[in-house]
């Protein structure tokens, strides 16, 4: 933490002298070049364990990492934009590139990756690099991937009647009903927290339809797909299977049997084994997502790196994105953080293929659907939360609560549709 | 003035000394101000940041739209819930404090003047956090002590009933020693030999406050309340920490909206509209105030 503020005082620093001084470009006092790199939450902690050696390989380049908490992430990166005040390189969720993408914020890096010798394009996940090309061009390298998959407390499961998790809807909620039925009144099935929009997303996008239709000019709620899955969302509220109260330490809320179901990422599987009581770690397992009709898709979650089109230093941050992505060094940072690789070359790995929670994400990989590509999915995501939520409350129903997303996202695609005809027409 | 010298126009010399004063308020006030009313007739938005050439000019829309928008006036109700509510049981907190720490028979009364005053000056950031913990529905303290009068668990921050309630309850906690100082102020300001009037008169301790204290303290709560009131309407930092406007928008206030529509999703255009509608709002209950003030001095 200190070391970090140091740091980013002497990029400060080093920005201030080379204002002060016309003729320079903007290096360090002593003549380095300073990298100005943003990663997010455990990555950014975990990234400034690899810094030291692409310093050793690159001498005269040094690399401010700064962390920001995911929470804020997006909206640091915007009004970075908006204030001139953008790094050379950052972590970008891959449901971001669009948004910058449009705003010019980020180069184009298919000429790089084309000349590349560390980067092979065919050895990533197909689903999970299209996230990152935006109109035919690419504007990032995914870094790692992430989908969600289902954490479950087996033993728990077994005890009601289930010894496997169930691959369908129907199954899945019934499994809930008995272990329900097993904790009793003080206690609940599933963990589907209302700050978080991507057990809802999920279910929506195991469904047929398009979250939005025309070409991301409407909203597309209020298919028959999207209500199935909001009904399916609302009933685990209204049958009293889900909490709706706020947990704060899940890990202790899953030990305790307070809730044994819980749809999340991988990062959580470090969690789990660091935080779930010692006496409990038997319990959990994770499994593939279970699907209306069985095993269907999750979202194409994960985190690419860009380079800023503003940045003094491209050649210099595209190394750092290359020396990153280098199969050793993907290898160091996954199993730093328990995240998962976007290639497969890393997929090999003993480590990973001979650890049993992993196999489920590795599974779900195969099967993902990434999320609409237009610059304004963050903001209608912060909606189908909040309508979410509300359908939980029960303060209104699923076919009302389709029709108002529907109407809200057409208010916020307004200005999309504009521009989308502007350009077409001649 | 020299003998002979030049006479000084007193207009011109009046001009030249507040000149500098009127350019500082032009620049950094009106200029923004302006600024600001001609955003909020375009749909300056994230698209027009990256290119002028998307910036249409929109007249009155923005302003239509947002009397439209149901989230707008949830959140300017949520605001009045909370001025109505927060105001003048703010007051009362601080009153109470006060007359207790005035009273004679209070004894280590700078001990309990620092402490009542203590969570004024702390950070805000870092007592909600602690608020939290104390909110918390099963391992809380406040529910904690509930279940001794046999009242069942209350999810504070979680239910939209009781997310509004927790944050005044924090919101009152957090201010009332500011008011309480400037209160206890106008306590010891009143002369004694009122009182003591009061006292020969054969007056109890509630007809010395209905008659001395209340009349006298009159024009300190005026101002108290205009100030807490004003500070009450720009409710942002505490649903902003507490519960990011959740849960199901019961906290997001009008300032809490226009953050959101003007940093988070950079609608400039509309965050400005909320800026003039905001303003309007509490230009007029301004106005009200004064009316009041002018017919208690009449």
């Amino acid at each position: 933490m200190r070391q970090g503020r140091r740091t980013t005082l002497r990029s400060v620093l080093a920005a201030g002298i080379a204002a002060s001084l016309p003729a320079c470009t903007r290096h360090a006092g002593n003549g380095d070049t300073v990298l100005k790199f943003w990663a997010m939450g455990r990555e950014g902690e975990v990234v400034t364990a690899l810094v030291p050696e692409f310093e050793r390989l690159h001498p005269g380049v040094k690399v401010a990492v700064q962390q920001l908490p995911w929470t804020a992430a997006h909206q640091k990166l915007l009004t970075a934009f908006a204030g001139d005040a953008m790094p050379d390189l950052f972590q970008l969720g891959n449901t971001w590139v669009a948004e910058m993408a449009a705003l010019r914020a980020i180069e184009p890096l298919d000429a790089r990756v084309a000349a590349s010798p560390v980067l092979d394009p065919k050895d990533y996940f197909r689903g999970i690099w299209n996230t990152n090309v935006i109109d035919g061009r690419l504007y990032g390298v995914p870094w790692y991937v992430d989908t969600r998959v289902m954490f479950y407390n087996r033993e728990l499961l077994a005890r009601a009647g289930y010894p496997a998790m169930p691959a369908t809807w129907d199954g899945w909620m019934q499994a809930m009903r008995a272990v329900k039925k097993l904790v009793g009144p003080d206690k609940y099935a599933i963990l589907l927290p209302h700050e978080e929009f991507a057990p809802l997303l999920v279910l929506a996008l195991q469904q047929p339809e398009e979250l939005l239709r025309d070409g991301g000019r409407h909203g597309n709620f209020r298919s028959a797909s999207f209500r199935r899955a909001l009904a399916m969302y609302s009933a685990m509220y209204r049958e009293g299977l889900a909490p709706m109260e706020r947990v704060s330490n899940i890990y202790h809320e899953f030990s305790t049997e307070y809730v044994s179901f819980y749809i999340s990422g991988p990062w959580n599987i470090g969690e789990f084994r660091r935080r779930v009581a010692p006496a409990r770690q038997h319990t959990w397992a994770t499994a593939l997502m279970p699907g209306p009709q069985g095993p269907a898709a999750s979202l194409a979650g994960g985190s690419s790196l860009a380079v800023a089109s503003s940045s003094p230093h491209k050649e210099a941050a595209w190394q750092l994105v290359e020396f990153l992505l280098r199969v050793d060094t993907a290898a160091k940072f996954n199993a730093l953080t328990g995240n998962l690789p976007p290639r497969r070359a890393n997929w090999n790995d003993p480590r990973l293929a001979g650890d049993p929670p992993v196999q489920a994400f590795r599974l779900q990989l195969e099967n993902v659907r990434p999320e609409p590509r237009v610059p304004e999915w963050e903001s209608i995501l912060a909606e189908l939360r909040t309508m979410g939520e509300r359908v939980a409350h029960g303060g209104i129903g699923v076919d009302a609560a389709a029709a108002e997303l529907d109407a809200r996202t057409d208010r916020i695609l307004e200005k999309r549709r504009w521009m989308l005809d502007r350009k077409a027409r001649p | 003035m020299r003998a002979g010298g030049t006479k000084i126009n007193p207009h011109g010399a009046a001009w030249c000394f507040v000149a500098p004063a009127l350019l500082a308020i032009g620049v950094f006030f009106f200029l923004p101000v302006l600024a600001a009313l001609a955003m909020s007739l375009t749909d300056f938005d994230i698209y027009a940041l990256a290119d002028l050439g998307n910036l249409r000019f929109v007249g009155l829309r923005n302003y239509v739209e947002l009397l439209q928008t149901p989230l707008f006036w949830q959140a300017l109700g949520n605001t009045f819930y909370f001025v109505i509510v927060g105001v003048p049981l703010s007051i009362a907190a601080s009153l109470g404090a006060a007359l207790l720490l005035n009273a004679r028979v209070t004894g280590l009364k700078a001990l309990f003047r620092t402490a009542y005053f203590a969570p004024v000056v702390t950070s805000l950031v870092a007592v909600a956090v602690i608020w939290r913990y104390v909110l918390h529905t099963r391992y809380g303290m406040l529910n904690y002590a509930l279940s001794w009068f046999g009242i069942g668990p209350i999810d504070w921050l979680g239910d939209p009933d009781w997310a509004m309630p927790a944050i005044i309850l924090f919101a009152v906690w957090k201010n009332f020693g500011y008011n309480m100082i400037i209160l206890l102020a106008g306590l010891q300001s009143i002369p004694r030999d009122l009182y003591e009037a009061a006292d020969l008169d054969g007056a109890g301790t509630w007809a010395a406050f209905r008659w001395v204290t209340w009349p006298m303290l009159g024009p300190t709560l005026l101002m108290v309340s205009i100030l807490s009131m004003s500070g009450y309407f720009q409710l942002f930092a505490e649903p902003y920490v507490m519960t990011q406007g959740g849960p199901v928008q019961s906290t997001v206030s009008v300032l809490y909206f226009m953050y959101e529509q003007g940093f988070k999703w950079w609608n400039l255009g509309v965050a400005s509209a909320v800026a003039f509608v905001l303003f309007a709002i509490m230009f007029a209950i301004t106005l009200l105030q004064l009316r009041v003030a002018k017919g208690i001095d009449a």
